[in-house]
């Protein structure tokens, strides 16, 4: 069984992130990048499903700069076997990266499809709900547990209030939420060895995708700055705050 | 010009988000339709026809469409979005599996967690965590949107109830089940909707130890939230986590207990009205966003303000 693992170079999780001088786009001058954080979970469970012998193969996919292959090296490292770099140097709207990945998703014929729910850049939140409707498969979105049976998947997900278990037909894209896992750190041995793993380089052209916008990004602004308040000295002090003068509560 | 909002509903009742959908449908100034897609849930799609503001429900019933898979709802919107120019949905895990797949049906880039309309084709909508606001512009034929409820006044009921239409089409594509649901059971309000919300975090050092968060919630009638490092070191579960990656809450009152304010978790409470922190170390970040900040052992504090509620 073959798992497709598609994974984003983004912005850092610790790096604050501020709008450039005329406010056109962020400023991402010289900041650290890695691999999505929810991506790296997808990458942990598929080479998990591969070291308990379901899967055979895991191959990851990134679309983006040629600086990229960073982070499918780091995939190798966790485990994955093979890497797959579809070379762009503007950044791609979800749409067009669900178009690659169906693109492929062809090429590999995959028996699941295990990608990050979001990414920490664009927080949009789609991409594996546009693969799984290009390609026509079910979807296991914000899964927290991915069972594997004969020809199905059972994945719960995390939705607003509690846990969802559903049941999906093989293949099927599945899209990892937080606690699905606890991504392992690479060793040493383990970065040296995904030095010499394969890794095929492809550009659009070569998958037959159009990455033309749709969507127009005509200025960004750092968010409503809420100032800070007092200090009190007691739980009675704010207590009496809260009642009085802030009035919400009676 | 026309609006299509997909309803959130449990087959018996609206979800209270889709009344902020509504609200941010009425914004963008044109007629505003109702999808309610279910099984027996004609008394979901009558509730939705008292919303004020909207002149038509479209009721789908059909086994395929009972738990709202996204499958299947997701066909028929795209069967149908082409009549419209905005198809909407409220930014909740539902909106999320539905709408980017329907969208992807339709050839059109989503944009999600709207959270302000400019005209008919412009939005505001926050990315890196929070970090930073977009202004974005669609060039899509239709403007296919997740919008996020606290950003939207809810729509008001006491229509005079517009039309009820059935429509046709009952996907059951037959790619996914449903197994189960467990959702957690609480006397407590919902957290996106609650009026007070009192979170904690990692301070907390342990679940049991929410014990002393959900008496005073009680008193104040509050739900309970968490911080991502709580959620993180299993204290609670992860439906409980306030912040960029989990719920978005907006209350009249909010309380970081134990909660250091990591960007993450301010993007999930920062346009709270008044926020108060209460943390041991005077540096904490969360104090910079506090409107009442207490430095104090949160295991003193917080029975000692359970105590004063009386």
């Amino acid at each position: 069984m073959k798992v497709l693992v598609p994974i984003k170079r983004v912005v850092d999780y610790n790096v604050k992130v501020r709008p450039n001088a005329d406010g056109s786009d962020v400023d991402l001058t010289n900041v650290k990048m890695s691999m999505n954080p929810f991506c790296e979970i997808a990458v942990e469970e598929a080479v998990r499903l591969k070291e308990a012998g379901v899967a055979s193969e895991v191959v990851v996919v990134a679309i983006g700069p040629a600086k990229a292959q960073e982070q499918i090296r780091a995939a190798m490292a966790i485990g994955a076997d093979r890497g797959i770099l579809v070379t762009t140097e503007v950044s791609l709207e979800p749409l067009a990266v669900a178009k690659c990945l169906k693109a492929i998703y062809e090429r590999e014929a995959p028996n699941l499809v295990i990608l990050g729910k979001q990414s920490i850049d664009g927080d949009n939140n789609q991409t594996g709900q546009m693969l799984a409707a290009l390609t026509g498969l079910p979807q296991g979105t914000f899964a927290s547990e991915v069972e594997l049976g004969e020809g199905v998947v059972t994945v719960t997900r995390e939705i607003d209030g509690g846990l969802q278990t559903l049941q999906l037909q093989m293949p099927a894209v599945v899209t990892t939420d937080l606690r699905l896992n606890e991504p392992r750190y690479a060793s040493l041995p383990n970065i040296m060895k995904a030095k010499k793993k394969p890794l095929d380089t492809l550009t659009l052209e070569d998958i037959g995708v159009d990455g033309s916008p749709r969507v127009t990004l005509l200025g960004v602004s750092p968010p409503p700055e809420r100032k800070g308040g007092v200090k009190v000295g007691s739980v009675e002090e704010l207590v009496e705050k809260l009642k009085n003068e802030a009035k919400v509560i009676s | 010009m026309s609006v299509l909002v997909i309803a959130e509903h449990d087959n018996s009742a609206l979800k209270g988000a889709t009344f902020n959908a509504v609200a941010a449908a009425m914004a963008l100034g044109a007629d505003v339709s109702v999808l309610v897609a279910g099984q027996d849930c004609a008394a979901v799609a009558q509730q939705a026809a008292t919303i004020a503001g909207v002149s038509k429900v479209l009721v789908a019933d059909g086994a395929g469409y009972r738990h709202a898979l996204a499958e299947n709802v997701a066909a028929l919107v795209a069967e149908i979005g082409g009549d419209y120019s905005h198809i909407l949905a409220p930014a909740t895990t539902t909106g999320k599996n539905i709408v980017p797949r329907a969208a992807a049906l339709l050839d059109v880039q989503a944009i999600s967690d709207v959270i302000a309309i400019e005209s008919q084709d412009t939005f505001l909508r926050p990315i890196y965590a929070g970090n930073v606001i977009a202004r974005v512009q669609s060039r899509d034929n239709i403007k296919v949107m997740t919008v996020r409820g606290t950003a939207f006044d809810p729509a008001q009921t006491g229509g005079d109830g517009c039309a009820v239409e059935s429509i046709g089409g009952a996907h059951d594509l037959g790619l996914s089940s449903f197994v189960k649901e467990e959702l957690a059971k609480s006397d407590r309000p919902e957290l996106t909707s609650a009026n007070v919300v009192v979170s904690g975090g990692r301070g907390l050092q342990n679940g049991e130890n929410f014990e002393l968060l959900y008496a005073l919630a009680d008193k104040l009638g509050a739900a309970v939230g968490a911080s991502r490092a709580a959620v993180d070191a299993g204290f609670v579960p992860n439906d409980m986590q306030v912040g960029q990656t989990g719920k978005i809450v907006a209350p009249e009152l909010y309380i970081a207990v134990g909660i250091s304010g990591a960007i993450q978790h301010l993007a999930g409470m920062k346009d709270s009205k008044v926020i108060v922190a209460i943390n041991k170390d005077e540096d904490a970040p969360i104090f910079q966003v506090a409107d009442y900040g207490l430095v104090a052992d949160l295991f003193a504090a917080v029975p000692e303000f359970d105590k004063l509620l009386g």
